[in-house]
């Protein structure tokens, strides 16, 4: 290894600091700016568009920008996310999941309901549920890969199915209490001051050494690293952003001066838990690598030696598992579950996907998208909420923005086709 | 270029036959190391058939496989990639929206424990690259939606040495490429078999398979009609073997 770096080094150049050579500032904006123009934009609208719906509804509703209402849109908006997340596996492997709401409606049925009739501990309830989610994903994943249905009709089929059998499992007109602490606490319950600050700088720190460790590595290799600002630019703008934040959860925000609410919702923790490992599997690993690879051209993938059939079962597994997951919060978040609970996110999580940039055509989008789109979306329905208008109005809402992102998605697609040839 | 060592493949009689159509009749076949050995004729020839039974996508019915002295059977793709025997198809099989190093290695990575190695694949990426003297790769970061047809054949061929391989197979590799491009790409072609590999190359392109070849085998009708060195064979004698035709008088021009 080390003969082949210095073989390296003496091959780009006779100067051996010149294999450490970086590319400056001012190229790494150029390629961006190439790559918005040729409309890989990422997430970059998503948060453009963030800021302008914060801007907007700040000026119209006086109750918008309150630490109240920013610890509820970031509870509001975790239950999305995490559905949403699931999402991107499936959408980068160019399938779709629409029963994923419906699935996630009934896991957090089947939760309360075993729960109450059953009298066994509420983890094992818990974990009974989302195994019943992963086994949909089983389901769906086996009639897709290996029966051959689209995944449109299959999980189509699902979502009538599942809305029925939460209405069985409910009973018409049933509605059950959520009355584990913990689960409860999964939404409602906060961080201390302290563990909220702890949580920042373990973040912050996490981002720079992994930052700072990748770079040394490139160089030891003899490799190309981008210039040291970027890494310095994104850990300063993720300090400000997640300190900010932090400051801001932390001060009291309930109405009543004795009994104050402070803390970091334990909500973003969760997304936390789930976020982090997912994204290690998709960005560090073989698996990840073979997701995007499917996404892309599965033709090549399955030449490759990848088995195609076998990965799609599990991303649909994942998929559902993360929809479970997503019941379970929002259940907690609402405290009841009735008949129709998950309705509502039905195809919010493919629409905060898709807004935040993942294609729906396969293989281009990342996990952090989905969190950025799931925020987008929270917020118009928060925003919207708030100003006491037509309550279908937020779907139509909602409904534009994701055609908006869906064209952009498609535009750039033929663009990029059009640009390959 | 000896001819003195034994063939790393050499095909025996063998046939293959769709219902009633006879698509190879006894046909004999060998390639060896170090050498670029060109499988040419007409369209319905039999070229792609003959290939598919050597990658395992499509057995023969009868005949012997001999890989590198040794008798054995080829029944899927699998036993083709056990043998080191590599095939890069015409329609590239890479994926557009993965960089240079994670196509070359696809289904192949190198990991650390859980992770990728990202690293030393990249390190070995360049390395495969420059040995085959491959210059028109700017970055093995970038992502292959950005590269030209020549950029792509060239990481499509040189992903077939990185591992290992003793045969590598090319189906084309120069049909939808411009003049520069096809220039580059036979010069890899070359540097591939003077590594020592054993190439077979496909290809409709006459003034090529005389350029980079040094045997040339010739099907008609499904029927191996001639085994020439390419030094002592010229354009005529190549297409009077492909048509059947004894006495063409054709100019070089005429056939480019």
């Amino acid at each position: 290894m080390m003969n082949q770096a210095n073989m390296k080094a003496t091959e780009v150049g006779t100067n051996p600091e010149d294999s450490n050579q970086v590319l400056t500032l001012k190229q790494e904006a150029q390629a961006l700016v190439s790559g918005i123009r040729q409309g890989r934009m990422g997430s970059l609208p998503a948060i453009i568009g963030f800021f302008i719906l914060v801007i907007l509804f700040t000026f119209l509703s006086p109750v918008f920008l309150t630490q109240l209402n920013f610890a509820n849109l970031l509870q509001q908006s975790a239950p999305l996310i995490i559905l949403a997340l699931g999402l991107v596996f499936i959408l980068l492997i160019a399938e779709i999941d629409l029963s994923a709401g419906v699935t996630s409606g009934l896991v957090s049925a089947l939760f309360v309901v075993t729960l109450k009739n059953f009298g066994i501990p509420w983890w094992l309830a818990v974990l009974l549920a989302i195994f019943v989610g992963v086994a949909v994903g089983l389901t769906i994943g086996v009639l897709v890969a290996k029966v051959g249905i689209p995944s449109f009709i299959v999980t189509l089929a699902a979502f009538l199915a599942f809305q029925g059998l939460q209405i069985m499992v409910v009973g018409q007109g049933g509605l059950y209490r959520v009355e584990t602490p913990t689960i409860l606490s999964l939404e409602n319950g906060n961080l201390s001051v302290a563990a909220g600050w702890l949580l920042g700088v373990v973040l912050v720190a996490f981002t720079l050494i992994n930052g700072l460790l990748s770079r040394r590595r490139r160089i030891k290799n003899g490799h190309q690293n981008k210039t040291i600002a970027i890494l310095y630019l994104k850990v300063i703008t993720l300090s400000v952003v997640i300190f900010t934040s932090i400051y801001l959860l932390n001060l009291g925000r309930g109405a009543n001066p004795d009994f104050q609410i402070r803390g970091v919702p334990v909500a973003v923790l969760v997304v936390l838990v789930v976020l982090i490992p997912s994204n290690y599997l998709l960005t560090k690993t073989r698996f990840g690598v073979h997701v995007y690879a499917v996404g892309g051209n599965p033709e090549a993938a399955r030449r490759a030696g990848i088995k195609v059939g076998r990965l799609k079962i599990i991303i649909f597994m994942i998929g559902s598992g993360l929809a479970s997951i997503s019941g379970l919060m929002a259940a907690s978040r609402v405290g009841t579950v009735d008949a129709s609970a998950g309705r509502t996110v039905v195809l919010s999580g493919v629409a905060a996907a898709v807004v935040g940039g993942v294609s729906l055509f396969g293989g281009r989008g990342k996990l952090t998208d989905a969190v950025v789109g799931g925020l987008v979306i929270a917020v118009i329905d928060n925003g919207l909420g708030l100003l006491n208008l037509p309550s279908g109005l937020n779907l139509a809402v909602t409904g534009a923005v994701l055609l908006i992102a869906a064209t952009a998605d498609a535009l750039s697609r033929k663009h990029g086709t059009v640009n390959s040839r | 270029m000896s001819e003195q060592s034994s063939p790393v493949i050499e095909l025996k009689s063998v046939a293959k036959s769709f219902g009633a159509v006879k698509v190879l009749t006894d046909v004999n076949f060998v390639a060896y190391s170090g050498q670029v050995t060109a499988l040419v004729g007409d369209n319905g020839a039999g070229k792609s058939t003959l290939i598919k039974g050597i990658a395992g996508v499509q057995p023969y019915d009868s005949g012997t496989i001999h890989f590198e002295g040794k008798e054995v059977q080829i029944n899927a793709p699998m036993d083709a990639s056990a043998l080191g025997i590599e095939v890069v198809y015409q329609d590239l099989a890479l994926c557009d929206n993965l960089d240079v190093v994670q196509n070359m290695f696809l289904g192949r990575e190198m990991v650390r424990k859980v992770s990728l190695d990202e690293e030393s694949m990249e390190l070995k990426a360049k390395k495969t690259l420059a040995d085959l003297s491959v210059r028109n790769i700017s970055s093995v970061r970038q992502k292959v939606s950005n590269l030209s047809g020549g950029q792509r054949q060239t990481v499509a061929i040189a992903r077939s040495v990185l591992w290992e391989n003793k045969l590598v197979v090319l189906d084309e590799p120069t049909a939808a490429l411009g003049v520069s491009q096809t220039k580059q790409v036979l010069k890899m072609v070359r540097n591939l078999a003077d590594s020592g590999l054993a190439v077979i190359l496909i290809s409709h392109n006459m003034q090529e398979v005389t350029a980079v070849a040094d045997r040339i085998q010739i099907l008609r009708l499904g029927q191996m009609v001639a085994n020439l060195k390419a030094s002592e064979t010229n354009l005529n004698s190549i297409v009077s073997h492909i048509t059947g035709a004894e006495n063409l008088s054709l100019t070089g021009e005429a056939l480019s």
